[in-house]
């Protein structure tokens, strides 16, 4: 396996489907860990980088698990090899403009990822589709479980696992999951739901992590506190509180746009659907935005002319990196706009249901 | 700008109310919004817990000298950065750092999670059950029978099983 082949898939945890996908796209957990006997990534000399990244690797390929991982060494990837694994959150942003050595040990159909020397030594990331944690956190536990049979883990007696950054020292555990929160957004109640969130210890990020902007209606929402609660608290808190909650929003949000304003909601949907069809040059950031409303009326039953496997696809297809892997060459904006656009026509052309 | 409400503290809370399409624009001081319900918690960056727990100090002489001996990270370098040296510095920081791992983590100062060598893993039977007894709340909240009777009856089809 390797990252050519991944062009032409969707990642298995992308695809449409999964519990509540109506509004969760996707649920990822990650665990924080350090090499015991080593300095964090901030004081280790790249002699020791290349140390920790070698023992890391070779105790993951001499665990089961490991044997069906293939490994992308992330300093000596092209640039649009890096962009493209963070369009498909296979590594963070942090990770893809990193310096010295380090790299990624991803999974056959892409539902986990370990990212190695990223701001600690190793981040194990499990993906899944729809609301799905229970799956997220089993794998999760025993993948961390079979590499502590290997090498030791920095633990401390009162702080639990030490990580480089205090915020996730603990349990190392980071939930989070996907958005796709359009109606509350046109009907000028995403704010007030954020804000709960927030009060709720939840930390709101965009499409791609920290640092990120939300781009059409798609939400990242995690949990901040990784210490003084046990893992299975921290997994039960938000899955059977905080994101049914969010979700019963967003599923309310969308009955009374169907039921107060039918014509403004098919004007959106259809107009976005319109431009995609017809479009000659697209940005990315624009895609997006229309993708959203497309996805939304497709769900909403509005349209029933196109797959919701297409939309799925073009999310991801759309992406720069993606463009520019699929067509095997560097493109310029300008350019790559006209080729987004014709993309989406065809892929639009081939979606309709009963066609695959 | 003073606070509309109070008139006495700074506003720093600033609403835009939409009231039948109207734009309405008010200015609050923290107290007088959180007395409204108008929370303003913002996700705090570990640099202003540093910065603001360096400033309540009255040991900050002391705090410069605190240096690791093992990774040579000193405390002020972690105060500028926000990441550590090495695992010693959690035990070579001691009180200064305890206190930043505190405010990071909403008071929180022990573990009390998994230790090495432990696995937790969840019972999807368990979970689904939870789930099926929320639904079912849910739906005889907003008096949907037909839907609590169908809930009702996979629960106890995953009892049976």
């Amino acid at each position: 396996m390797n990252l050519d082949q991944l062009v032409h898939e969707c990642g298995e945890w992308l695809k449409a489907g999964g519990p509540m996908s109506d509004v969760v796209i996707s649920s990822r957990v990650r665990l924080a860990r350090n090499l015991a006997g080593h300095n964090f990534l901030s004081k280790a000399s790249p002699d020791e980088r290349a140390e920790i990244e070698r023992t890391l690797f070779d105790a993951i390929r001499s665990r089961e698990f490991g044997k069906s991982t293939f490994y992308v060494d992330v300093e000596q990837s092209d640039p649009i090899d890096r962009q493209f694994l963070v369009e498909r959150h296979l590594i963070s942003r942090q990770h893809a403009e990193g310096e010295g050595c380090r790299g990624v040990a991803i999974s056959s159909g892409e539902t986990m990822a370990l990212m190695i020397n990223e701001e600690d030594h190793l981040r194990i990331q499990v993906l899944r589709r729809g609301l799905n944690l229970d799956d997220a956190w089993n794998q999760t536990a025993e993948v961390d479980a079979a590499l502590e049979a290997a090498v030791e883990f920095a633990w401390h007696r009162q702080y639990g696992y030490l990580t480089a950054c205090p915020t996730n020292v603990g349990t190392g555990l980071r939930v989070s999951v996907m958005l796709h929160l359009p109606a509350l957004k046109l009907t000028n109640e995403i704010e007030k739901v954020l804000r709960a969130a927030r009060d709720m210890r939840l930390a709101i990020r965009g499409l791609y992590g920290e640092g990120t902007e939300a781009l059409g209606d798609f939400f990242q929402v995690s949990n901040q506190v990784t210490l003084g609660a046990g893992e299975e608290e921290i997994l039960n808190g938000f899955k059977s509180e905080v994101i049914p909650a969010m979700v019963n929003y967003e599923r309310e949000a969308r009955r009374q746009l169907r039921t107060q304003s039918p014509t403004a909601l098919d004007d959106k949907v259809w107009r976005a659907l319109g431009v995609l069809e017809n479009a000659r040059a697209i940005g990315s950031e624009e895609a997006l935005f229309l993708l959203s409303h497309l996805r939304m009326g497709i769900l909403m039953e509005r349209v029933k002319t196109v797959d919701l496997a297409a939309v799925s696809e073009l999310l991801l297809g759309t992406q720069s990196a993606h463009l520019q892997k699929r067509l095997g060459r560097r493109l310029e904006g300008p350019e790559r706009s006209v080729l987004r656009a014709d993309y989406i026509r065809k892929r639009l052309d081939q979606g309709r249901p009963g066609d695959n | 700008m003073i606070c509309q409400q109070c008139k006495k503290h700074p506003a720093t809370v600033h609403l835009t109310d939409l009231v039948k399409g109207e734009k309405r624009e008010r200015h609050l001081c923290e107290h007088c919004a959180a007395t409204e319900g108008i929370s303003v918690k913002q996700h705090v960056s570990i640099n202003e817990v540093l910065n603001s727990f360096l400033m309540t100090q009255a040991g900050v002489q002391e705090l410069v000298k605190i240096r690791c001996p093992d990774c040579g990270m000193s405390f002020v370098e972690f105060r500028n950065q926000g990441l550590l040296g090495c695992p010693k510095d959690y035990d070579v920081f001691g009180e200064p750092l305890a206190a930043v791992v505190q405010r990071a983590q909403e008071g929180a100062t022990h573990h009390t999670g998994k230790r090495p060598g432990q696995m937790v893993k969840l019972d999807p039977r368990q979970q689904r059950r939870l789930e099926l007894q929320r639904e079912l709340r849910a739906a005889v909240e907003r008096e949907d029978y037909e839907r609590a009777a169908d809930l009702r009856d996979r629960l106890a089809e995953l009892d049976k099983a």
